[in-house]
């Protein structure tokens, strides 16, 4: 096993395109790290770097403490695992998961303890004297990945491993890809456009667009400190709820917000009035500097909390300090959890960072044409609250969990600039 | 549904009454045939008599199907060995995978069907030479395979030498060039499926002794390394010795049906160093011939034979009359007095066995081994006889065999 580190990596294809521009990355020894981003942000390209299936224009690629720029693919001690896998009939599990050892010519003790390692890690020792025919087809799987498990390689990479699959097999593979990086604790470098994936399967995530590294961090962390609008319009599902709005001085805007006014700021949009204690203020800084002035605002649905009955004459006084008031759409039911969705009176937020994610979306989910002047936003609630469409709704959330970002760069506020070497 | 035809494809038009709508492992229908020693498949895959031809069906993904097909239409505008896409099949309905429709390679054969039933000696060899040709062409052209195997390979003999002919395209990239890792990782993973294969086969019973896997699969690299060498190589010349050189090497280059696609000399301190970009050749220069001349199609080892055949025939003649005789009369009267007299020896039960113009290819080589053990030339219409006779019924039958033939008892048990 082995730490991956890339450092100011550029790749310049000829005639000029560049594909990766300026790539600084410290993967962690035993780390899963995934890179993300949609079509053409230079992911596979990262991958085939580390793996040397392309060379590097400038920059340097360690694994390891070793300078692999010029090193060729099979000497780079990797094991690269794709989609496409092959189990020969007549071999057992065991000679299917050891005939690349026999290969490299390894000694047969050897091979035997590495097949036995990986067959206890997959579960796989009851079945080490089968042939594949017997097995299901996640048993096969696990057979193809105990291949590249017995090369005890420094690394994994893997690109779009499972974009092959069908949809359970997908999900089944994804836990046992989990599971298994759970007990190997080997590096792994996993790269896919699927950003539930990304979010699932990563100890870290590496967000990219456009051969520049815009985020690296854990899932939580780019949920809740996005360092940009692409990045916080990429990463969570439902995506954010985002609006431009205007900052104005003094929380107290709000009558009966039960705040003292001029301790915070008021972001206003359409019909609505956010309050911004003081607190919220304190943990962002640069935002005071923003009164009077426009942001792009942005509300995480699971942020929201739900009172359908409203909160009668008693105000809380603590949660949920920032209120609005909505009328349901619609709702969407989803087991344990409702999808709220309402039109909000301010249109949607136009940016080249959200222009960018809605040409790679699908056409699937292209949003539904609205009213001009007007939004769909989501809240996500427990299905305890038992909302239903037309109902008239006010939604809390606690303002810490508001999100702002500079309408010109769509950077975060108080947030320091995107990339960096870890 | 929607089927996306990649013209001309009047004859696939057939097609369309197949049960689209049902999951391709469901079928059940009188076209639908098995291929004996097919090998490994991930993916569900039938294949269907229309119309004369016989095609096969692959069930993926429409994305998958739809890269594909795009890749294969890409080989064959590269003149790069591969199978001939016909079509996709999507919007099957919900939850159905699209269905990619190829045109199986007539007269083809599995790596698994040339070990089970050598005719001439252990094919290692031969298989491993046509795999680095393909390979070398793929590269060449820009192509990653990323999937390199026996088992994505279909095999055509070619007067004694295989040909191999790239069958999965799922995996595969395109790019204006391939880099030096790219290539190097395509060898490894190449190398590797070869190992388990043959492993896979020797399991089986089915691998001679004495082949070993791990040295048959070690040598793929130093073979492919050779031709790349010989195709791309950096060289030196003096200035004297350029003009020379340069038309020995590209000589050379299309002797190995190749071409050169742009020389580049640069001064050097130690004399002119010569790149040769190469590209694959527009394939088949003696294929073409031989039809320019006989009207016979036929790959490019078998057609050099052939005219071979031709010219030596002409020589004959000239000889015989005491006047010159043109190409073109030549070759219509060797199709006349030679060709289709000895193909017509074959009975029909076993012309489907191999090609016309390799059937006619192994009646000269058994006319020489006739020849040779008498100690005069037996002549063409003995040897056809004699071939006809004795080694015609010892080839394997062809690939594709009929529902109907395969299964014969109630019980389904396949007889053959």
């Amino acid at each position: 096993m082995a730490e991956v580190t890339l450092e100011h990596v550029d790749k310049v294809y000829a005639g000029g395109v560049k594909a990766v521009s300026d790539v600084s990355l410290h993967i962690r020894d035993g780390e899963f790290m995934i890179l993300v981003g949609p079509s053409g942000c230079g992911k596979s390209t990262v991958l085939r770097m580390i793996a040397g299936l392309e060379e590097i224009s400038s920059g340097s690629i360690r694994i390891g403490d070793v300078l692999v720029n010029d090193l060729p693919p099979k000497d780079r001690d990797i094991a690269m695992v794709f989609q496409n896998y092959a189990l020969y009939p007549h071999l057992t599990v065991a000679d299917n998961m050891a005939f690349g050892l026999k290969m490299r010519q390894l000694p047969a003790e050897e091979i035997r303890r590495r097949v036995a390692g990986a067959a206890r890690v997959l579960g796989l020792e009851p079945y080490l004297d089968r042939t594949p025919a017997t097995l299901s087809g996640g048993q096969r799987q696990r057979v193809a990945m105990g291949r590249a498990i017995v090369r005890e390689p420094q690394a994994f990479l893997m690109d779009e491993p499972l974009s092959n699959l069908d949809a359970k097999l997908r999900v089944g593979m994804r836990a046992a890809l989990a599971d298994l990086h759970e007990r190997l604790k080997v590096t792994t470098v996993y790269g896919t456009h699927d950003q539930a994936e990304a979010m699932l399967l990563g100890d870290r995530v590496c967000v990219l667009r456009d051969g520049l590294l815009q985020q690296a961090g854990t899932p939580e962390d780019l949920l809740d400190h996005p360092a940009s609008l692409f990045v916080a319009g990429f990463i969570g599902w439902p995506a954010m709820n985002l609006v431009t709005a205007r900052l104005i001085a003094g929380a107290g805007l709000i009558a009966d917000a039960g705040l003292t006014a001029g301790a915070g700021l008021t972001a206003s949009f359409g019909a609505h009035r956010l309050a911004i204690p003081g607190s919220a203020l304190a943990a962002r800084p640069g935002l005071a500097e923003y009164a009077g002035r426009e942001v792009i605002l942005g509300i995480r649905p699971p942020d929201f909390g739900v009172r359908p009955d409203g909160f009668g004459d008693a105000r809380p006084s603590g949660p949920w300090p920032a209120l609005m008031r909505v009328s349901v759409d619609r709702t969407e039911e989803l087991g344990g959890e409702t999808h709220v969705i309402f039109v909000i009176d301010a249109p949607p937020v136009e940016h080249q960072d959200l222009a960018a994610l809605r040409a790679d979306a699908d056409e699937d989910e292209a949003p539904i044409p609205l009213a001009a002047g007007t939004s769909l936003w989501t809240a996500r609630v427990s299905s305890g609250s038992r909302v239903r469409p037309g109902d008239s709704i006010e939604l809390g959330l606690d303002p810490g969990c508001l999100h702002f970002f500079d309408p010109v760069s769509g950077l975060a506020i108080g947030r320091g600039q995107p990339g960096g070497l870890d | 549904m929607r089927f996306v035809f990649s013209p001309p494809a009047d004859e696939a038009a057939g097609l369309l009454t197949l049960p689209f709508g049902e999951p391709l492992d469901e079928w059940r229908d009188e076209r639908l045939v098995e291929i004996r020693q097919r090998g490994i498949s991930r993916h569900v895959v039938r294949f269907v008599a229309d119309g004369g031809e016989l095609y096969a069906l692959k069930s993926i993904s429409e994305r998958l199907a739809r890269r594909e097909y795009r890749l294969l239409r890409a080989l064959a505008e590269l003149n790069v060995p591969a199978v001939e896409v016909v079509g996709i099949v999507v919007d099957r309905g919900p939850e159905a995978d699209a269905i990619l429709v190829t045109r199986f390679l007539e007269y083809s054969t599995t790596y698994r069907a040339l070990f089970s039933s050598p005719r001439t000696g252990q094919p290692t060899d031969r298989l491993l030479d046509a795999l680095v040709e393909l390979l070398v062409r793929l590269h060449l052209s820009g192509f990653f395979w990323g999937d390199c195997s026996l088992s994505n390979t279909l095999f055509r003999h070619d007067a004694g030498t295989l040909e191999a002919y790239l069958v999965d395209a799922e995996t595969s990239e395109q790019h204006p060039s391939l880099s030096a890792g790219q290539r190097s990782w395509d060898l490894e993973l190449a190398a590797e499926r070869i190992c388990g294969e043959l492993f896979d086969l020797a399991a089986g019973g089915m691998l001679p002794a004495e082949v070993d896997p791990v040295q048959t699969a070690g040598q793929l690299r130093p073979r492919y390394e050779g031709l790349w060498e010989e195709l791309t190589r950096e060289e030196t010349l003096r200035p004297d010795e350029q003009r020379y050189r340069i038309a020995e090497r590209l000589r050379r280059l299309n002797e190995l049906g190749y071409d050169a696609d742009e020389v580049e000399l640069i001064s050097a301190p130690d004399g002119t160093r010569l790149n040769v970009r190469t590209k694959v050749a527009e394939s088949g220069r003696r294929s073409r011939e031989l039809f320019q001349q006989a009207g016979i199609s036929a790959d490019e080892n078998q057609a050099r034979r052939l005219l071979n055949d031709i010219a030596s025939f002409r020589g004959y003649l000239e000889q015989r009359d005491g006047v010159p005789v043109s190409e073109t009369v030549a070759a219509h009267l060797w199709v006349q007095e030679v060709y289709e007299p000895a193909l017509a020896a074959v009975p029909a039960d076993l012309r489907d066995r191999l090609a016309p113009p390799e059937i006619f290819h192994e009646i000269l080589e058994h006319r020489w081994y006739l020849s040779e053990r008498e100690g005069r030339d037996v002549g063409t219409t003995t040897a056809a006889q004699s071939y006809v006779d004795t080694v015609l019924p010892q080839v394997p039958q062809p690939l594709a065999a009929s529902i109907e033939d395969l299964t014969g008892p109630p019980d389904g048990t396949i007889i053959r």
